[in-house]
């Protein structure tokens, strides 16, 4: 059953049973409950999900940036290149931030000191891990804002003086200044205008050919992920309850809430089609259900998904669904229907 | 940046205007004829009449003060009523006191307080903090005369350490300032703290974090600069506050500067004396807000580039 | 279009509860601040020493009756705060003077919310002209410190208790004109206004019915914390000499008559000292509580 495991490559990031929760003052929230996560040398994977479903936590977790408190990182390991990152000192994470794993942040309105010039911004991460002086530091910070197409010489200038989109660029220099092994990037696109996700995508994917990078896509958004990702992990409630390649998860999606996400895409091919959206919200975070997390929003649940967490169903080697529809005999046959 | 500077000097202008117009017309509410308390009130009420006319007091009031301030800007504040010396001349051999007292008064507020509401916020809800905390807040509770006679009973009459009043000699300028220092001191560490805690969420300093820099690193090359915005402005609106104080302190430990000059004068009656005084307060509390706004445009690139 | 009577009872009814939730909510927060809770409690008891300050002492025959045998005795059961230079015991007039302290701020502070609060709902709501000739001058204002605007208007008019409330009001009428002029730039441009627009409500409602209660928390807040601001000057202002006169006991009055004194009768400036810092304390406690129980991002 586990044997592709043990057979295959050192994978970059392997993440598992990862479980986060923030303790406040009303509650424990149960943001990331047991994640298991796999990314290949120089594969992109999509993970995939609704606000809230624990997405950024996962990538600050990597980071093991979790605010904390009130963020507390419960249970699990999240192994880069075979080591455990949560064995790791504080010192040792310094070394690894910006140098082997990289973070693009969601907002790049905000991610930006806006009183330092954002090619200072940009030399501090290079002169910190690359060990050169400052004035080599700010020559490659220029190259570095030529490569992601910003003149070198705006520099000097503050982050107030540029657009979102140039923004974003900037905050994706500073990510790989230092080449990292694995580039974490929360929804990099979410806030940027239409025309200018796509440039930004495609600069994306033009750098990591050229640095041969492994990529966590976090996105809620299934066209950026047929764009760039070759893996797709979708999550719910914390957890990844179905996981393939591409081809997987489009063509043979299993389970109920990968389907929902689907049905809630416009169809370009049948503009009279109604878009269907998923009823219901994610649950309270704080007071997960005792059964599958789906199952009050789900159209085909039955007895026992209120009761028992479902396991991992496996179809193809890759491919697991998280669901209580498909026992080991009938997980070849679609329950669901379009 | 000059025309950063330049810009925000000449703005300056206006305000000095308005506050000085404003301090006149409030002055010139005053009960009592300035041409009696000149000449007492034995004199005969033709003599009044005529220095009435002399004075210009039957103008209007705009006429007025525009001569007053045309005269003031060459120095001339006319003369005391009480020792009949040039006004100007008594508040100049008096105000390096005053700047003395306040400048280090704010030196030891700000020396003090800022490490204190940064490293309270660093290390939010810990026992620093808590403890620091606290203190700012007898700070900002403390009227300062009260502290200051405190500060008299004990490290004056009962140890002896330091002399309650004057300002002869090096050692007694440390009660006063202290006095002083105190309220000023709680009121930046708290905004200090304040400012830090909500600068230290923000989502550049993860960003900062996550290209590997140590925390205190981040706090220091990152944060810092973004939490001492706010922190400037309390300062200079502090000083307010602290020139307020001065006139009670200087009273207090009996330090011969302006405000208690000022206080001595409002006794009197003494008007050209307490309006030269007001003046001076107001625009030296103007200038050091011109001072913050400059500060401003030197740390926050986002305020500069609104003005050039 | 006709909204049926029981639709309008559904919105009303939802619109109350709105309020009392919001309400139970600050109240629920606050209750969880042990600091807030106890300057709330000091305050409460502050209040009810001065509303019955004449049960327990009376002005005429004990505060102001001048009683020269019995000057200056030390803290004893008889007089637990001691007495002055003219023998009138320390702890009737310190409740007395607290009286005094409180009334001079609250009317001043009702005064400065009253003009301030309407300058700037008038400026900020209808912006334009008037909004920038008026928030020029309240800028000028400001840049006086308030102290000594105060000082300045108390030097002109005479020291006496009325004026100090004219000085003290007057110097906080701009920093509560721009508070309500903030809240009021927040919500005037907020759908629920241009919605009140679109059916017709005059500016008069508008401004009362949905742009007050807006900026209702943050003038809360700064009330309290302006009514601590005033019994500090008052008190200072009155040390000076310049605030309230003889006879009246008020606290920063009492200190200064009392440093005379310092060397051997130190009680004499350590009571209304620690009366002023008591009361500023508590109202300082319960401002920074209710301020973050009515904006918990802060916390």
């Amino acid at each position: 059953m586990s044997e592709h495991t043990t057979t295959a490559p050192i994978p970059t990031l392997e993440i598992k049973n990862l479980v986060v929760e923030y303790r406040t003052e009303d509650g424990i929230v149960h943001a990331v409950n047991g994640l298991d996560l796999r990314i290949e040398k120089g594969k992109t994977l999509g993970l995939v999900g609704e606000t809230g479903a624990g997405k950024t936590t996962t990538g600050l977790a990597i980071l093991r940036l979790v605010a904390q408190p009130p963020g507390v990182i419960v249970d699990g390991s999240i192994h880069l290149n075979g080591e455990n990152l949560l064995m790791k000192s504080e010192k040792e994470m310094e070394k690894i931030r910006g140098k082997q794993v990289s973070m693009i942040f969601q907002d790049p309105m905000t991610s930006l000191n806006p009183v330092t010039r954002v090619e200072d911004q940009i030399a501090e991460v290079i002169e910190l891990h690359e060990h050169l002086s400052w004035n080599e530091s700010l020559a490659k910070a220029r190259d570095m804002l030529e490569l992601v197409g910003i003149p070198g010489e705006r520099g000097v200038d503050y982050p107030h003086q540029f657009s979102g989109g140039m923004k974003q660029r900037v905050v994706i220099a500073i990510a790989l200044a230092c080449s990292p092994q694995l580039l974490i990037s929360d929804e990099p696109t979410t806030a940027l205008d239409v025309t200018i996700q796509a440039q930004v995508l495609q600069l994306m994917k033009n750098l990591r050919e050229k640095y041969q990078m492994s990529m966590l896509m976090i996105t809620h958004d299934l066209g950026i992920v047929v764009e760039i990702c070759d893996l797709v992990s979708i999550m719910y409630a914390g957890r990844v309850v179905e996981h393939g390649s591409l081809e997987d998860i489009f063509n043979n999606t299993r389970h109920p809430y990968t389907e929902g996400l689907f049905n809630s895409l416009p169809n370009l091919e049948d503009r009279k089609a109604k878009l269907k959206p998923i009823k219901g919200l994610m649950p309270d975070p704080s007071n997960l259900p005792p059964g599958c997390a789906f199952c009050p929003r789900c159209d085909y649940a039955m007895e026992i998904c209120h009761t028992d967490k479902p396991g991992k169903v496996y179809r193809t080697e890759d491919h697991f669904v998280e669901c209580h529809l498909y026992s080991e005999q009938n997980i070849g046959e679609k329950v669901i229907g379009k | 940046m000059w025309k950063f500077i330049f810009k925000r000097v000449f703005a300056l202008i206006p305000v000095i205007i308005g506050v000085t117009l404003i301090v006149f017309f409030i002055m010139s509410l005053s009960p009592g004829d300035p041409a009696k308390m000149i000449l007492g009130d034995e004199a005969s009420p033709e003599a009044v009449q005529l220095l009435r006319q002399e004075m210009g007091l039957d103008d209007p009031l705009l006429i007025q003060y525009s001569r007053y301030m045309y005269n003031a800007i060459q120095g001339d504040m006319g003369l005391s009523y009480k020792s009949k010396k040039p006004v100007t001349e008594e508040i100049w051999a008096r105000f390096p006191n005053t700047i003395k007292l306040t400048l280090t008064a704010m030196t030891l507020a700000v020396i003090i307080s800022l490490p204190l509401g940064i490293i309270a916020a660093v290390r939010q809800n810990s026992f620093f903090d808590g403890f620091s905390m606290l203190l700012a807040l007898f700070g900002v509770s403390m009227p300062p005369f009260w502290f200051g006679l405190l500060l008299i009973l004990f490290f004056s009459l009962k140890l002896g350490w330091f002399p309650s009043s004057g300002s002869e000699s090096l050692k007694s300028i440390v009660l006063p300032s202290v006095a002083l220092g105190f309220l000023h001191m709680a009121s930046i560490a708290r905004t200090t703290r304040s400012s830090m805690l909500e600068v230290i969420r923000q989502d550049y300093i993860r960003t900062a974090r996550s290209k590997g820099l140590s925390y205190s690193s981040v706090i220091r090359k990152h944060a810092l600069k973004n939490a001492l915005i706010p922190t400037i402005t309390v300062v200079g609106l502090q000083v307010g506050v602290l020139l307020g104080g001065a006139v009670i302190v200087e009273t207090v430990f009996a330090w011969p500067g302006v405000g208690r000059l000022m206080v001595q004068s409002i006794m009197g009656r003494d008007i050209p004396m307490v309006m030269g005084c007001i003046i001076l307060f107001a625009t030296g509390f103007t200038i050091v807000n011109l001072i913050v706004d400059l500060l401003y445009g030197f740390i926050d690139p986002r305020i500069r580039s609104m003005y050039t | 279009m006709e909204i049926s009577q029981s639709k309008q009872d559904v919105i009303q009814k939802t619109k109350q509860y709105k309020k009392r939730s919001q309400i139970l909510e600050v109240w629920r927060r606050l209750k969880r601040n042990k600091a807030a809770l106890i300057g709330l409690a000091i305050v409460i008891l502050l209040f009810l020493m001065v509303i019955f300050a004449d049960v327990l002492y009376d002005y005429k025959g004990v505060v102001i009756k001048q009683n020269i045998p019995n000057r200056l005795q030390h803290p004893s059961l008889a007089h637990p705060f001691g007495t002055d230079e003219l023998g009138r015991d320390m702890l009737a007039r310190i409740i007395h003077g607290g009286r005094m302290s409180l009334s001079i701020s609250l009317v001043s502070v009702a005064f400065s919310l009253l003009i301030g609060g309407s300058l700037g709902a008038i400026t900020g709501y209808f912006g334009g002209r008037i909004d920038m000739v008026i928030m020029r001058i309240m800028d000028i204002f400001l840049a006086i410190p308030p102290t000594l605007l105060a000082i300045t208007i108390v030097a002109a008019l005479g020291p006496s208790t009325i004026n100090l409330v004219i000085a003290l009001a007057v110097s906080s009428v701009p920093t509560f004109s721009r508070i309500v002029r903030g809240s009021v730039l927040m919500v005037r441009d907020v759908e629920f206004i241009e919605a009140a627009k679109a059916i017709g409500a005059t500016n008069r409602t508008i401004i009362i019915e949905h742009i007050l209660p807006n900026s209702f928390a943050p003038v809360l807040v700064q009330t309290t914390l302006s009514v601590a601001v005033m019994i500090l000057t008052t008190a200072g202002l009155s040390f000076l000499g310049l605030g309230v006169q003889v006879p009246t006991p008020e606290w920063g009055f009492m200190l200064s008559s009392g440093r005379t004194y310092i060397r051997d009768h130190s009680y004499l400036t350590l009571f209304p000292g620690l009366a002023i810092m008591a009361t500023i304390l508590s109202l300082n406690l319960l401002g920074d509580g209710l301020r973050d129980a009515l904006d918990p991002r802060l916390k």
